[in-house]
């Protein structure tokens, strides 16, 4: 992982940037940091995580750029830009 | 529900055709029974794309989908959001100089035709649709062509008929049409008129149809909302689908209208095995990607395959079928079932009531198979 020590990174979490734990899940980052909506469904509401595992992909969001990552498989990394309810209905 | 006093109508198949022809003859006063073996919409209606697209293949095709693609114009205030009613147009685009000379001569034939169609270069085609390679070189761009929700607008067709007094039955199977009605089961039904709307299934009640079951691959992408703009389709999309003997992949990609992007096309005559063939699907997705490179990086949360009614001469069968009286046949549209059910309604509609129809109706008459070789026939 680039991010060896033990302390904090730098994430860009909707245009805000953010310092949060090294080594976690996107997932836990965004929990961490207060916010519960991932990502808009279909309808139009909010969707977060709830199988942590990969399996139910509801904590898709936008990483660096591409969408529909699941944030509970990808680890922060320094500068990462995340920006969730990307996806919205036309 | 209104009590029609008229002649009887039984309607096979509920499908979007057997929909439309519902609506259509229950809007003419007919008593309208609809049967299904399954349920609204279960077959070929609810595993296609969703055009309504002005097709030239032929002069009879372009009639009649240009007059199709009016009636659902018409229709659409009538629609609701089940339908998904999208004006997005279609971007026919060009991958050579061959093929835009092409582009010049199918907007000569459009706009001959009625149609509304514009050329569009090199550089207004990357702002129309910058999901696409960069170095192709224009399109034809239809822009009254639409896309809509195949299910959605047959459910709503149904309600139409039922609000003219057609009766829905859902989960009956039709084994035989007859002389003036229709065998299910125990039960036999009479009608004065038996409308054969039964898709790829018709054959098997009407036998001498010349219909058989073309499978075809899709497959959905996740939201991606703006990836794709317009229907786009590959000029040589007419070619890949008049071969009839040959499988073939087309690239034709649909906006829906959650954000997610409709990837097709295929075409195979493997019978009724719905199975995923991997290496035509891997195809038809690599063609995808090397005509619109955006795709290349877009997740795919689902694939099908489904059984387009097909004809050897790429013609429906409209109107009455002699062999058997009080039958009509409105069927064999292959992929056009969806645009032109409209039309195939009031055809059929015209015709029962002794009116002109406003197409010339005599190519899609189904008696013409009576004198016609069947292909492939060694006899």
């Amino acid at each position: 992982m680039s991010n060896s020590s033990a302390g904090s990174v730098h994430v860009v979490i909707n245009g805000q940037r953010v310092d949060v734990s090294a080594g976690i899940t996107v997932a836990a980052a965004l929990l961490n940091t207060g916010e519960s909506s991932f990502r808009s469904s279909v309808s139009g509401e909010a969707r977060g995580p709830v199988c942590g595992m990969g399996v139910c992909y509801e904590c898709r969001v936008t990483i660096d750029g591409v969408a529909h990552q699941r944030a509970c498989l990808r680890v922060v990394a320094d500068g990462m830009r995340i920006d969730t309810a990307a996806v919205n209905v036309r | 529900m209104i009590q029609r006093a008229g002649p009887d109508a039984i309607v096979v198949g509920a499908g979007i055709v057997g929909a439309a022809c519902a609506a259509t003859l229950a809007r003419d006063g007919w008593r309208v029974t609809v049967l299904d073996r399954e349920f609204a919409a279960a077959g070929t209606t609810s595993v296609g794309m969703g055009h309504v697209v002005v097709m030239d293949d032929s002069p009879e095709q372009l009639a009649l989908t240009a007059y199709s693609a009016q009636l659902w114009r018409d229709l659409r205030p009538q629609l609701d959001a089940r339908a998904e009613f999208d004006a997005c147009g279609t971007l026919w685009i060009a991958e050579d100089a061959i093929q835009l000379d092409a582009v010049e001569q199918k907007k000569a034939t459009y706009r001959a035709a009625r149609v509304a169609a514009d050329v569009i270069d090199a550089r207004e085609l990357r702002e129309a649709e910058p999901g696409l390679r960069d170095d192709l070189l224009g399109a034809l761009l239809v822009p009254d062509d639409a896309v809509i929700y195949p299910p959605g607008a047959t459910i709503q067709l149904l309600d139409l008929a039922r609000r003219s007094g057609a009766t829905v039955r859902e989960g009956v199977d039709v084994r035989e049409i007859v002389p003036n009605g229709v065998r299910c089961g125990n039960e036999t039904l009479h009608a004065d008129i038996v409308v054969n709307a039964a898709g790829a299934a018709a054959p098997a009640l009407t036998p001498g149809l010349p219909i058989l079951p073309r499978k075809g691959h899709l497959a959905i992408t996740d939201r991606y909302p703006d990836l794709c703009r317009h229907q786009i389709v590959e000029l040589g999309y007419l070619t890949s689908a008049h071969a009839m003997t040959s499988e073939s992949v087309a690239f034709n990609v649909q906006p829906r209208s959650t954000g997610q992007v409709l990837i097709g096309s295929s075409r195979e005559l493997v019978g009724w095995d719905a199975s995923l063939n991997h290496a035509i699907l891997g195809k038809m997705l690599a063609r995808a990607a090397q005509l619109m490179p955006a795709l290349r990086d877009v997740s795919i949360i689902r694939t099908w395959t489904g059984f387009r009614p097909a004809t050897p001469d790429k013609l429906p069968l409209i109107g009455r079928w002699d062999p058997v009286p009080g039958v009509w046949v409105a069927g064999g549209h292959e992929g056009l079932g969806i645009t032109m059910s409209l039309a195939t309604a009031e055809i059929i509609a015209d015709q029962i009531a002794g009116r002109a129809p406003q197409v010339e109706a005599a190519p899609f008459s189904p008696m013409r198979v009576l004198s016609q070789p069947v292909e492939g026939a060694t006899a």
